[in-house]
């Protein structure tokens, strides 16, 4: 009898939600944990497997046919340069673009052409590395070639200029194929920077008198401005392990240099990665491995530094 | 009896691996059943079980066509064949992972003795069944003559890098008819490793050691060259630039123009029956043997009607197995692909454009394989 005069007052058992609570929070730790162990197993599967590279002697090293005679860290440092080399190119062109073209989606265009832009940069980001690749063998090739050909005769006394030597494969036109691919990644994000510009800055500007480049210069630009670094350090990440469109548009390369318009100069970590496991066998597969080893070390510490660059202008972020 | 105990388990097992070629064979095969001991046509007796073999990749295109003409002729017969590289299919020869091997160069000394060993006594079997030529092509559109001629050391100095023209007096003086254009000759190399490489390279210091001074390789030796990864990857690269001038299985040369190499004070373009010359007019090697049919290919001969650039492939194999099965699946397989319709079917330029053997070659070869026997 107790029980039913009971029951609508207090509610015994659990109470509603508990079980979802519960269920929801053990979800969410897994997954944490799941990638913090995931990253574990990553790192821990390179180095093992790259330890007998890292350990074996020069006389060792010497059977792998493709490092010709060189030992682990002059083999992989070159490979290091020209991945780095490719991305800060790719980097150049496309973050100026990315901003130019996020301040006129966010600022300067109608408002139905910026929603209609804004998806075909989204758009660009959808393709597939490798159909980068076969665009920049097909058509930017060609299309760089004289471009090219007309600056190393005429700007030839400036080294990376130097001695251009047709067809066009070389770490310039790589960086441009990376540009290209980086391009919306950049974009999307500095967009969604921009359009958050607090509206009472921009407008204080404005009132002041300034035209809409000054109150872009004064209010949008400084804002962004930590949001334009860790765009281009995504850009850079996707860059760095870049493979597919490398491998298609480069012809490599193991030299330490800028002349970045001459052939068989540089090549990429992943791409060498790629077109030489198939071949290799024994330590050879250890040796990429441990070059890989160095790529994944590299990306991290690319993230690091972005990630320190931006707390340290935490002030201008959007968080305040 | 046995045959019905046989055909349920040689149709699972083949189609399992083979699926297209063999379930059109399938009911072709229960039908044949009621007839007698005939298989796919052949007189063969119909064998059964699976064998796997491992090694060259140069040899990928030519094995996938020899596995699709085997299952028509040995339904029954599940052939597998991993292109992991010349090394690693003899080391998993050796170590009795596969039964055949595939590999651009022949077992060494050390590799013999183990081979004794997993052979159960006998011995390795080393058949030159694979012969590929190797086209030097170049992008020349102005020039439309059908091959232009390249002496060896031409060949040599363009790769090493000291002819640097194609107005060069010494590629003017062996083509007197053909006006030239003062272009750059553009060298294109491979940038992965790869056999066709080390043929090549093999050639340059046979014929030219004083050019070409780096020895034969399977690396590029040479930096800052234009190069394309695999063979498709140069195929364009020289494709791509006029003046470009590179090497390629000459199946895939496609509409570029190819060379005319000289060999003595003639100029032969390639082809299989020049390719297989030279395999002919070479000698076998110290330690050959009736079995171990090595080849020490004369890539500097003066013979008329040769073509010096090949890539050989060996097929490995025991010639004694530890069971029945083993023993007469390995000898029917090599008896295929030594037959003239398997030469053929690799020689089909859609397969692998390889050259087929002479008839004198494929004599030895079966004689060779006619030694397979089972241990004990």
């Amino acid at each position: 009898m107790a029980a039913v005069t009971d029951e609508p007052a207090i509610r015994r058992g659990p109470a509603p939600g508990r079980l979802g609570n519960s269920i929801f929070k053990g979800f969410s730790l897994g997954s944490g944990i799941v990638i913090v162990v995931l990253l574990g197993l990553v790192a821990g599967f390179l180095l093992y497997r790259s330890l007998p590279a890292i350990l074996a002697s020069r006389e060792q090293l010497e059977g792998v046919g493709f490092m010709q005679g060189r030992d682990l860290l002059s083999y992989v440092l070159p490979l290091a340069f020209g991945t780095v080399l490719s991305s800060a190119i790719a980097l150049i062109v496309a973050v100026p673009l990315s901003i130019g073209i996020a301040l006129f989606i966010s600022h300067y265009a109608p408002r139905r052409l910026a929603q209609g832009l804004g998806y075909l940069v989204d758009l660009l980001a959808a393709i597939p590395s490798v159909v980068f690749g076969l665009w920049g063998v097909a058509f930017l090739m060609p299309l760089v070639g004289p471009v090219f050909a007309w600056l190393s005769e005429n700007m030839g006394w400036f080294p990376p200029f130097s001695d251009y030597q047709a067809p066009a494969r070389n770490l310039a036109t790589a960086g441009l194929v990376l540009a290209v691919m980086i391009l919306p990644i950049i974009t999307a994000t500095i967009r969604e920077v921009f359009l958050q510009t607090p509206t009472l800055h921009e407008e204080a500007s404005l009132a002041l008198g300034a035209t809409r480049w000054e109150m872009i210069r004064q209010a949008v630009l400084p804002f962004g401005r930590s949001g334009i670094i860790s765009a281009a350090m995504l850009g850079m990440g996707r860059a760095l392990g870049e493979t597919m469109a490398v491998l298609l548009v480069l012809s490599p390369g193991f030299v330490i240099n800028f002349f970045v318009l001459q052939p068989g100069q540089h090549q990429s970590i992943a791409a060498n990665i790629a077109s030489q496991l198939p071949e290799a066998s024994g330590l050879g597969v250890d040796v990429l491995i441990a070059t890989g080893l160095f790529l994944f070390l590299l990306t991290f510490f690319v993230n690091l530094a972005a990630r320190a660059i931006i707390a340290r202008r935490a002030e201008f972020s959007g968080a305040n | 009896m046995k045959l019905g105990r046989i055909r349920p388990f040689a149709a699972v097992a083949a189609m399992g691996a083979l699926a297209l070629t063999v379930a059109a064979c399938g009911p072709q095969n229960a039908d044949g059943g009621d007839t007698g001991g005939t298989t796919g046509g052949s007189d063969e007796p119909a064998l059964s079980g699976s064998i796997a073999g491992s090694g060259a990749s140069s040899v990928e295109a030519a094995q996938n066509g020899w596995l699709a003409g085997f299952a028509e002729l040995q339904p029954g017969v599940n052939v597998s064949y991993d292109p992991t590289g010349s090394g690693t299919g003899r080391e998993q020869f050796l170590n009795s992972t596969v039964v055949f091997a595939g590999s651009d160069a022949a077992l060494d000394e050390e590799e013999l003795t183990m081979a004794t060993e997993r052979c159960f006594g006998g011995e390795a079997l080393e058949l030159p069944l694979y012969i590929s030529p190797i086209a030097v092509v170049y992008n020349l559109p102005d020039v439309d003559v059908e091959n232009i001629n390249l002496p060896a050391e031409v060949v040599a100095g363009m790769f090493a890098g000291t002819v640097t023209s194609w107005d060069d007096p010494a590629i003017a003086e062996a083509n007197p008819d053909v006006e030239l254009p003062a272009i750059d000759v553009i060298p294109v190399n491979r940038s992965d490793d790869s056999g066709t490489t080390e043929n090549f390279t093999e050639y340059l210091s046979a014929v030219a050691p004083d050019v070409w001074t780096y020895g034969p390789i399977e690396t590029w030796p040479i930096p800052g060259t234009q190069s394309g990864a695999q063979t498709s990857g140069l195929f364009d690269v020289v494709s791509g630039a006029e003046g470009a001038v590179g090497y390629i299985d000459a199946s895939r040369a496609g509409e570029l123009g190819t060379a005319a190499i000289g060999v003595g004070d003639d100029f032969v373009p390639f082809s299989p029956e020049a390719a297989a010359a030279i395999v002919d007019a070479s000698p076998a090697t110290e330690d050959a043997t009736d079995l171990r049919l090595t080849i020490e290919l004369e890539r500097d001969t003066t013979e008329a009607g040769t073509y010096p650039i090949v890539l050989i492939s060996y097929l490995i194999a025991c010639s004694t197995y530890d069971n029945e099965e083993d023993a007469a699946n390995v000898a029917a397989y090599l008896s295929y692909i030594a037959s003239p319709e398997g030469q053929d079917r690799a020689a089909d330029p859609e397969v692998a454009g390889s050259a087929p053997i002479s008839d004198d070659l494929r004599t030895r070869v079966m004689a060779a394989i006619e030694q397979i026997t089972v241990a004990g």
